[in-house]
């Protein structure tokens, strides 16, 4: 198993799994900024990466060591975000020049060459998900108003049959907006199906779209500081996390259209208390304004931000695992199966 | 002297007009909100009723609206029922209020914040304290990310 990291310069880190220990095998360096957005294709083994550098790579593996080719994206503002298609035949790119990039390999010429969607787009593309048929791309960025933006994306395949967001087909035509929510758009994901697409936004706000004759979209706002990644466990469950470090998970219900918030997923062991002395009560009070002896740390798995969730075993449908990274460095693998049993009236639908 | 330096007409032009890539702000159709109705507030508040008072204040607020008569109005409605209220009814009242309320009675604790006048400070932030058990930072976060103010 192996985990490829973007770190906060231009290099990216593989590291690969040995039993219980992870060891860094490889570095990528080519990017001239830093790396902003990174996606490993599990069929064809490449990985994209993306930067601020306004260039994208895709890096195959040649024996040993991984060897990048340069894809021109044509913009003129940083990339953000990055991600291979279904298919792994093509990748699409966001970015701050209010476009999206898809990339396909031209056979004829050896090279990467893009395409770009640009309208509505009036502002940076902040995360990108591809339906599974490989066609329909969905896009949330920071224009406040619409989000997401699902489009069309197919250049040289077949006419795709239609889905629930619709049959007529041009390249880059935009098949659902939504001004549900506002804020900027942090996470889309579609689900299995690809008949449901879900975001969460600035605004602390989760909301799924159904797609269908006419679109249907629940929305929840949440009490909790916002979300950074979401994704679809199963086709009514969602996981999200982000800016409170721990997972929660929702549940949106078909029939009535609505989505209710199904629990906090990281519920730390309670630590014993020690006694307190009279006189450290007070040094408390007077130094914390507070005689609670709790100190002031986190107690939940990861210290700071969760910025990614990512599915490990079972799909979008039946995710068995799942893996979120934070902003502080670390890494952590939930078991769904464990989280079940583990927290009572915790239901997984 | 060079011809170019006897005018600086061109000094003036704003260059970011000619920009291509402008972001121009949407303006939706201004819709036709007037603000909760001052009159029933009033004499609501002199019957006592405190909670209706504040549920027909937190009603029509001038979201859309970009006249800045209507929302000043509206949020001088709004805070002469938030004084109004006694210390120990302010729970009651924020747990009378649904989700949406929440966020808008946050909305308008914000702006009221904004101009503080002698008392007001003080009442806002109790209401604030109220408002925040029940909505979260998430209603804050509304607050803040919220294009159109109220």
């Amino acid at each position: 198993k192996a985990e490829p990291t973007k770190l906060y310069y231009h290099e990216v880190h593989i590291y690969k799994k040995d039993g219980n220990n992870w060891s860094k095998i490889h570095v990528l360096k080519e990017h001239n900024g830093q790396v902003t957005g990174i996606d490993w294709a599990p069929e064809s083994n490449r990985i994209v990466t993306c930067g601020t550098d306004r260039n994208a790579y895709v890096w195959t593996l040649k024996g040993d060591a991984w060897k990048p080719t340069l894809v021109i994206l044509r913009i003129n503002r940083a990339a953000r975000c990055v991600k291979w298609s279904p298919k792994e035949n093509k990748f699409a790119v966001g970015s701050g020049s209010r476009l999206i990039s898809v990339c396909y390999f031209e056979q004829d010429n050896d090279w990467w060459v893009c395409k770009h969607i640009k309208k509505p787009i009036r502002s940076t593309i902040l995360c990108l998900d591809w339906h599974p048929n490989n066609i329909l791309l969905a896009a949330g960025s920071c224009d406040f108003k619409y989000c997401p933006l699902i489009f069309i994306s197919k250049e040289v395949e077949e006419k795709p049959a239609p889905t629930a967001w619709g049959s007529k087909m041009p390249f880059g035509e935009v098949m659902f907006e939504s001004t549900g929510t506002s804020g900027w758009a942090h996470s889309v994901c579609f689900s299995d199906s690809g008949n449901r697409v879900a975001w969460a936004s600035h605004d602390s706000t989760v909301a799924v779209a159904e797609g269908g004759k006419t679109a249907v979209c629940a929305s929840l706002t949440s009490e909790t500081l916002p979300l950074l990644c979401v994704t679809f466990i199963t086709e009514n469950s969602l996981v999200a996390a982000g800016h409170d470090c721990y997972p929660v998970l929702f549940v949106y219900d078909s029939n009535k259209a609505a989505m209710s918030f199904g629990g906090k997923l990281d519920v730390p062991k309670q630590s014993a208390q020690k006694g307190m002395t009279a006189r450290e009560r007070f040094q408390n009070l007077d130094k914390k304004a507070t005689a609670d002896s709790k100190e002031a740390v986190l107690e939940s798995v990861h210290k700071n931000s969760i910025s990614q969730i990512s599915i490990l075993n079972g799909g979008k449908a039946q995710c068995a695992k799942f893996c979120t990274t934070g902003m502080d460095g670390g890494m952590a693998i939930w078991d769904v199966k464990t989280l079940e049993s583990a927290m009572k009236d915790l239901k997984i639908v | 002297m060079a011809k170019n330096t006897l005018s600086s007409r061109f000094r003036k032009v704003d260059i970011d007009e000619f920009d291509e890539n402008k972001f121009v702000d949407d303006h939706d159709e201004p819709a036709d909100q007037q603000g909760p109705d001052a009159v029933e507030v009033d004499n609501l508040i002199r019957q006592g009723d405190m909670m209706a008072a504040l549920h027909i204040a937190l009603r029509n607020p001038p979201i859309n609206s970009r006249n800045p008569a209507i929302k000043e109005r509206a949020q001088a409605v709004v805070l002469r029922v938030l004084t109004s209220f006694k210390s120990s009814d302010i729970e009651p009242a924020v747990k009378s209020l649904n989700k949406n309320g929440v966020d808008l009675l946050m909305r308008y604790i914000y702006k009221g914040f904004e101009r503080p006048t002698e008392n007001s400070s003080a009442i806002l932030l109790q209401w604030h304290e109220k408002a925040f058990a029940v909505g979260g930072l998430g209603s804050i976060v509304r607050v803040m990310t919220a294009r159109k103010t109220v």
